[in-house]
């Protein structure tokens, strides 16, 4: 691989090195924006007792639900998990730990691991069970608790576009979660639909710059759809 | 008569104002969008990272990538932005966002709130809710007055674990609209053909009942 080009040829080079007991980073939001062949990939390679930072965790027989299929989940770091009968049994045999994170701190969490921010303060669950135990500090007359940043072993993200360098552009709401989780992996693995010419992106138009990406693959999605809702024409 | 969830969505959309960013919850929250009042304009703040959420799409529109908090398929608006998710949580913490309506188990005379957790039924997480409740001033809560079995949803101190603290000020139930000030319930309006005697006896935190309490119209 020559200078700042990040592509890779296969989706076991593009996990290489994953191991039982890392932490993944992993973007989307319900079943948009996620990195569902990265996710696969995981499951062919059968890492075990693994820690996922994820918003949700997908659903039975797709997105992150496929790796409850094996139980490779140790623990789940998620806002919502209400979508999944299978993470629903795991938890209830106390095969599966979860900790519920508000979804803004989750989001924040992933961006000052990446930004190199150890912890933080947030109004967010003060004076709640997500409080408990925190470190609490006034400030202007407003309690806030510490939160701690996460950082995982790899980050797995689904883009949009990308150059051959990793620069990257998400698609609508597809966005959500990938950029912050981009920037707080050690290993930053992304799948696009499309590489694009060098060059060809406009660089004020890059949602995450290269430097944060280690390896791009090229995918295809099936893109399933988890709240099919429309109108009338 | 009780509010139907059409007339609560109706009378939280009393509350908009020209010119609101607002996030409207799961639920009859979602509800209130069908209801702007007319020569007003809002945006709608989606927390997945979507400001400016147009109608559901046509059978033709429907794409993928474009969804909004509760996962359904959406349309952008015209003049629509989308971000990530802590730019969205940014925006709701930083509190730029003008309303928040979002659904409730108990609320109590403190303005706590809890919505997201039942003790010994399964957890499925509080989402975007904390954060909601934390980063907003004006803050909209929409439930029922009581559950099925009649016991007050409005009280002295919540039972349930809390969302968040002393946050609330306004609530609209199917029976009334109250407001939260100084550790009480305050009486605001009541449901067409609902009694003052019927809301004071479901409601367990102490109420402030003024001599004339105006009825909703529809």
């Amino acid at each position: 691989m020559a200078g700042f080009n990040k592509i890779v040829g296969s989706y076991s080079e593009a996990m290489a090195g994953l191991e039982d007991g890392m932490t993944i980073i992993a973007g989307g939001f319900g079943l948009c924006g996620i990195p569902e062949n990265l996710i696969s990939e995981i499951k062919r390679k059968g890492c075990r007792d693994l820690t996922i930072v994820s918003n949700n965790c997908g659903v039975d027989g797709f997105g992150l639900g496929i790796l409850l299929e094996d139980k490779q989940i140790k623990k789940m770091v998620s806002s919502y998990v209400g979508e999944n009968k299978l993470f629903e049994q795991q938890l209830l045999a106390g095969e599966l730990e979860v900790e519920l994170t508000p979804q803004g701190t989750l989001a924040e969490k992933m961006r000052a691991g990446g930004a190199g921010i150890p912890a933080f303060y947030t109004a967010t669950g003060y004076g709640t069970p997500i409080g408990e135990g925190k470190e609490v500090r006034e400030f202007n007359g407003r309690n806030y608790i510490l939160e701690e940043a996460v950082t995982g072993d790899f980050a797995i993200i689904k883009a949009w576009k990308a150059d051959c360098y990793g620069n990257l552009v998400f698609r609508h709401t597809a966005q959500n979660f990938n950029p912050m989780a981009a920037t707080a992996g050690k290993i930053t693995v992304v799948e696009v639909e499309e590489i694009v010419e060098l060059g060809s992106l406009d660089p004020a138009h890059i949602h995450t710059p290269g430097i944060y990406v280690d390896r791009l693959i090229l995918g295809s999605f099936e893109k399933r759809i988890e709240q099919r809702t429309v109108r009338s024409a | 008569m009780a509010l139907t969830r059409e007339q609560l969505a109706q009378r939280v959309a009393r509350e908009l104002q020209d010119g609101y960013y607002v996030n409207l919850g799961i639920g009859i929250p979602t509800l209130v969008a069908n209801y702007v009042p007319e020569g007003i304009e809002v945006m709608l703040q989606s927390e997945n990272g979507l400001l400016g959420m147009g109608p559901f799409p046509t059978e033709d529109e429907i794409d993928a990538d474009m969804i909004n908090a509760g996962k359904q398929t959406v349309t952008a608006a015209k003049g629509a932005s989308i971000f990530s998710s802590a730019e969205s949580f940014a925006m709701i913490r930083g509190g730029h966002v003008d309303l928040t309506v979002l659904g409730a188990f108990e609320v109590d005379v403190s303005g706590n709130i809890a919505s997201w957790m039942i003790p010994g039924k399964l957890i499925k997480g509080m989402g975007g809710a904390m954060d909601l409740v934390a980063g907003a001033d004006n803050i909209i809560v929409t439930m029922t007055h009581a559950s099925k079995h009649g016991e007050s949803k409005l009280l002295t101190k919540c039972s349930l674990p809390l969302t968040g603290a002393g946050c609330i000020k306004k609530v609209v139930t199917d029976l009334a609209y109250i407001e939260i000030a100084d550790n009480k319930f305050w009486l605001k309006e009541r449901a067409p053909g609902v009694s003052v005697e019927d809301i004071i006896r479901l409601t367990e935190g102490e109420l402030v009942v003024p001599d004339v309490v105006p009825e909703m119209t529809f």
